[in-house]
């Protein structure tokens, strides 16, 4: 602050602090914007790095097993014969298990939470559903194991196969196993359901007032408005929350592991132990001897990485799509 | 009193309608009850479960030998304040770093670019973030510090890293975004070169939410299990600070005592649930109750 004042006043002088400053502040804009301009390359570089090592540790299993490695369904560490058929299955059936449960639960919540709710209960009640996001996975798995998994197996299991029992997918497990994929499901719609209802709760807030107004206007009660303006404006965004809650529970491994049982070949109702992709990366990571077992893990990584990419890049294509019509439309 | 159409009470169609919307409203607030309700009924089963088991022996002595009772998890609580230590040692700077040149420097397609890859980043499976650093650090030898070929601290750090990356760097681009460009302008016309404003003005205007950003990540990776599976899994029984040797921490324990037979380690697996829950609900909790503070406060001086 000092410097121009003395440049001033001794010019003779000035000249020269002048140059060396300025010489300072280009160096100093160059190498810091260097140092910066490399960390988000890095950043950058990182995602294809990822890609690319998860790719080269599994290129022994695919060269091994090839495309088959999908189609095939056995998982013989002993034999040397690994495939991940019932683990793609496990690992869809589970995530969308969880998102036809979480979505309008979800969508629920978020309106409740931007619509409904007293202002004074409004903040605290996001702010706890949000909470639920912030519980390690890992605790919901063990709360999962001892209070989750034996109430659903005791009530909630016989309940639904009471019900819908004819249909096979429902039907009573043969040994009233406590670890099942529906328990799973259970597990990853309580981590979806703040992830994808605190999206959309965002989204609701945005919908300009004077689009509801409009419909309240018109002698809409409140679900009417929700149901043809609020949610209809914007649908776009909604669909990609649940892509991206949906993402979170296609890689969850941790309290999947700990909850479903690990076991294939998958059994025909979601009432009977299964497994899915992360979830037996997960349960091996002590035993994996052989170094094709260790690629086939990898293998079964390179396919998770593949669906979770596409889904998140979904998610964002819809998102930008939905902008630009937005803007398009303003 | 002869024409019932002039009574205030719906009918018909219109009673339809208002008892779907009474059923609608019912609806959301069920939905937002049940979540809320989860929530509680989750802490309270840790809290009931984990609390009897919580003494000064649980934070100061390593595990009990096999079929004795007691013991602690100070080798865990050790480990994973290590672990959390090194991914903040990598990730802030990076993060930061990137949040700048994102903010202060980078075109506007560039910059969309970047918030792009980091939110893929950020959607990756945590799993599969512990098998790159697997294939990366555990598999192949890495000259210096002697970390290669083995699971280590490092190895797991630098996972847990990769994790808060993509949160600290987009929660700082926030809140460099809500820097009043008067601040730097100001600065500028002050002669001030760029970088020297950036250091002295914009970062200490957003201190406190990158702080609290990094807050909230930190909550996050010291919960993280998956990506420590494959990079720092197996370890001795004690308290352990070298960070080329494989460390344990709390997630890791709870996951494997959970799945074990002995419900002396379920019990103890419950006070390990319940000190990693509440490290991480009060730290996130004053995090975003901070953050919130930070965003008004700049919101306002705009």
């Amino acid at each position: 602050m000092l410097a121009p004042v003395e440049a001033a006043s001794v010019p003779q002088a000035g000249s020269t602090v002048g140059r060396s400053r300025g010489l300072r502040d280009r160096l100093g804009d160059k190498l810091f914007y260097g140092l910066t301009a490399a960390a988000s390359l890095i950043s950058v570089l990182l995602v294809l790095a990822i890609i690319w090592r998860i790719f080269k540790g599994a290129w022994p299993a695919i060269q091994h097993f090839g495309l088959t490695f999908i189609a095939n369904n056995v998982w013989n560490a002993p034999l040397d014969q690994f495939g991940a058929r019932d683990l793609i299955i496990g690992t869809i059936v589970t995530s969308f298990g969880a998102m036809l449960l979480s979505a309008p639960l979800s969508v629920a919540i978020a309106l409740f939470l931007s619509e409904l709710a007293p202002p004074a209960i409004r903040g605290p009640a996001a702010t706890l559903i949000e909470m639920l996001a912030a519980v390690p996975s890992v605790v919901i798995g063990l709360w999962g194991i001892y209070v989750l998994a034996p109430f659903s197996a005791q009530h909630l299991q016989p309940a639904v196969s009471s019900v819908l029992g004819w249909l096979p997918v429902f039907a009573n497990g043969r040994d009233k196993s406590e670890s099942t994929v529906f328990t799973a499901i259970l597990v990853l719609t309580i981590m979806t359901i703040p992830i994808t209802s605190s999206i959309c709760r965002e989204l609701f807030l945005g919908v300009p007032q004077e689009l509801e107004e409009g419909a309240v206007g018109l002698g809409a009660t409140r679900w009417e408005t929700v149901k043809t303006v609020t949610v209809p404006s914007v649908r776009g965004g909604v669909i990609a929350a649940v892509i991206l809650g949906l993402g979170r529970a296609l890689g969850e491994a941790i309290a999947v592991t700990q909850v479903i049982g690990n076991f294939i070949p998958l059994q025909r109702s979601i009432f009977e132990p299964g497994d899915t992709l992360a979830s037996r990366v997960a349960n091996q990571y002590q035993g994996a001897i052989t170094d094709l077992q260790v690629s086939s893990l990898i293998y079964l990584a390179l396919i998770l990485l593949v669906i979770s990419f596409l889904a998140n890049f979904g998610a964002q294509l819809i998102v930008k799509r939905f902008e630009g019509k937005l803007q398009g439309a303003s | 009193m002869t024409e019932p159409a002039l009574t205030l009470k719906a009918t018909g169609r219109g009673r339809r309608r208002l008892l779907a919307n009474r059923f609608a409203e019912a609806a959301a607030v069920a939905a937002a009850t049940a979540a809320i309700a989860v929530l509680g009924i989750l802490v309270w089963s840790v809290a009931s479960r984990g609390i009897q088991a919580l003494n000064v022996d649980f934070f100061t002595k390593g595990p009990a030998l096999f079929g004795q009772s007691g013991g602690g998890i100070a080798p865990a609580i050790a480990g994973s304040i290590l672990l959390v230590t090194i991914a903040a040692v990598f990730a802030l700077p990076f993060g930061v770093l990137t949040a700048i040149y994102v903010s202060e420097f980078a075109s506007r397609r560039f910059a969309d670019q970047v918030r792009l890859w980091l939110d893929t980043l950020n959607g990756f499976p945590s799993i599969v973030i512990g098998i790159f650093v697997f294939t990366l650090v555990v598999k192949t030898a890495i000259p210096v510090l002697g970390i290669g070929r083995h699971q280590s601290a490092i190895a797991g750090g630098f996972a847990l890293a990769i994790i808060m990356l993509p949160l600290v760097a987009r929660s700082a681009m926030e809140v460099l975004a809500l820097v009043p460009n008067q601040l730097r302008e100001g600065s500028y016309a002050l002669g001030v070169s760029k970088w020297q404003t950036v250091l002295r003005v914009v970062l200490p205007t957003s201190f406190g939410g990158i702080l609290t950003g990094t807050t909230l990540a930190i909550a996050r990776a010291a919960g993280e299990t998956a990506p420590l599976l494959f990079t720092c899994a197996i370890a001795g029984n004690a308290v352990d600070w070298n960070p080329s040797h494989s460390v344990q921490s709390i997630p890791l324990t709870i996951f494997t005592y959970s799945e074990s037979a002995d419900p002396n380690l379920h019990t103890q697996a419950w006070a390990a649930a319940f000190v990693l829950i509440m490290f991480v609900l009060v730290t996130s909790l004053t995090a975003r109750v901070l953050l919130d503070r930070s965003r008004r406060k700049l919101g306002l001086s705009r």
